[in-house]
């Protein structure tokens, strides 16, 4: 099986680019901690807020808006995932692939509209 | 090179080739090198200023002095951070950067792997540097950070979803995953003829992805002083960077590779000319043209971005979508 063999040696190659992709940042950073002086005394390790003193921690609950969008892309990620298989066999499945398209886009553009008209997809 | 993959591996092949992985990454971290340097040079020229000419001859080393700089700098570390998640958000932005290089075939006989999803592999990777991201930003408890890495979350996932819906008009076309096969079923028309929507939808949702002028509202300069990265200094500043311009160049191939046919010539009578050769021109191009548009073009404001996303692309890459299902069912394409 020669497709076998390629599936293999590819994820193996895969694998040296993901060594090597963490091993630049682990020795750049040890390469610079040698290099760079270190001084460090407390007024430096303050948080940046633009020359003030910072007010309160950063942690803070954040505006939930973000968590809307965060939803629907959750909703349409999947969908567009489901997309993907159908986009690759177009071809060979015929006329029964469009029809069954046709009403999961549907589904889906209608899914779009309904958060368009609810407002969700304004940005206030 | 290609062939290796076919054939059961020895231990001189796997060597060999995992030096050609490491030759790869110095070449993409040459590229960035001048990618830097070019990109000053060009929006000197274009703001009638001469860029960077005093650190070598036309100022051709000023970005190895900017390394070293950034190499020798103090880099410490704030003391209100989360210190794990701190340390180890730069490695998680930029290892993904490199990773999606594993699926580009460069040409027709140089490719590091040849798995069925390639183009799913890449956006899948690609996404995760969105959380290295917002580990930066969210660890390092600024709200300079905060901001600009929630800013940088929502516009990613707003902007996957055209990116994404784009690509699949030319699944369908090529009727694989495969970018080596999609690079194939290129060979008579390159894909930005029949699929010029959803290359336009692309191409925006790609440099909004890419955090480029007109979407560089993550690092906003002038209102968020430089978001998510604000906090960090010395080389671990420097690699959320070489992440952003790694990517630029991952995105210039897999645009090239998706819409102007990777390394096939333009025509066959300049078929004379290396696959290698177009595929790098290709690639410089479409790298090196967001770089033009920061020139251009003003900042978006944070809600045009969002309605813009849903609104505007979406629907287009949907309409798009439907449109190569019915061209390709009446046998036009």
């Amino acid at each position: 099986m020669p497709a076998a063999v390629a599936y293999t040696n590819s994820l193996i190659f895969i694998a040296v680019f993901l060594v090597l992709a963490v091993a630049l940042p682990v020795v750049a950073f040890t390469m610079s901690r040698l290099l760079r002086p270190h001084h460090f005394y407390r007024e430096k390790g303050e948080t940046y807020e633009s020359g003030t003193q910072p007010l309160g921690t950063s942690w803070v609950r954040f505006r939930v808006k973000y968590y809307l969008f965060a939803l629907l892309f959750v909703l349409f990620d999947v969908e567009t995932l489901f997309l993907y298989p159908w986009a690759v066999v177009y071809d060979r499945l015929g006329w029964f692939a469009v029809a069954e398209m046709a009403v999961f886009l549907f589904l889906l553009v209608f899914g779009l509209v309904y958060a368009w008209r609810k407002g969700v997809l304004e940005w206030k | 090179m290609r062939d290796w993959l076919y054939e059961p591996l020895t231990l001189g092949r796997f060597a060999g080739m995992a030096l050609l992985i490491f030759g790869l990454l110095n070449v993409v971290l040459f590229l960035v090198t001048y990618a830097i340097y070019i990109q000053r040079k060009l929006l000197g020229w274009m703001q009638s200023r001469v860029g960077p000419n005093r650190v070598g001859p036309y100022g051709l080393l000023q970005t190895i002095a900017d390394v070293l700089k950034l190499l020798t700098k103090e880099s410490f570390i704030p003391s209100h951070v989360d210190r794990p998640l701190f340390l180890l958000a730069p490695i998680v932005a930029f290892a993904p950067a490199f990773v999606v290089f594993a699926v580009l075939p460069l040409t027709d006989r140089i490719a590091f792997s040849d798995i069925g999803v390639g183009l799913l592999f890449y956006i899948g990777v690609a996404s995760l540097s969105t959380l290295g991201i917002l580990m930066g930003g969210w660890a390092s408890n600024n709200k300079w950070s905060l901001i600009g890495a929630m800013r940088a979350v929502a516009m990613m996932i707003a902007y996957e979803i055209p990116l994404v819906l784009a690509a699949l008009g030319v699944v369908m076309q090529a009727g694989s995953l495969n970018l080596t096969a999609i690079v194939a079923s290129q060979e008579t028309v390159w894909n930005v003829v029949p699929q010029f929507i959803g290359f336009l939808v692309f191409l925006i949702a790609a440099l909004a992805e890419l955090n480029r002028t007109p979407f560089d509202l993550t690092e906003a300069e002038s209102e968020l002083i430089a978001g998510y990265h604000v906090e960090y200094s010395g080389f671990r500043f420097a690699f959320f960077m070489l992440a952003e311009y790694v990517y630029l160049f991952a995105m210039g191939a897999l645009i090239s590779l998706l819409y102007f046919g990777g390394w096939l010539p333009p025509h066959p009578a300049l078929s004379f000319i290396p696959g290698g050769v177009w595929m790098a021109l290709k690639t410089l191009l479409f790298a090196y043209f967001p770089f033009w548009l920061q020139a251009t073009f003003p900042r978006v404001r944070v809600d045009q971005l969002m309605t813009f996303a849903w609104k505007g692309l979406m629907p287009l890459a949907l309409v798009n979508i439907v449109l190569t299902a019915a061209l390709k069912t009446a046998g036009v394409v």
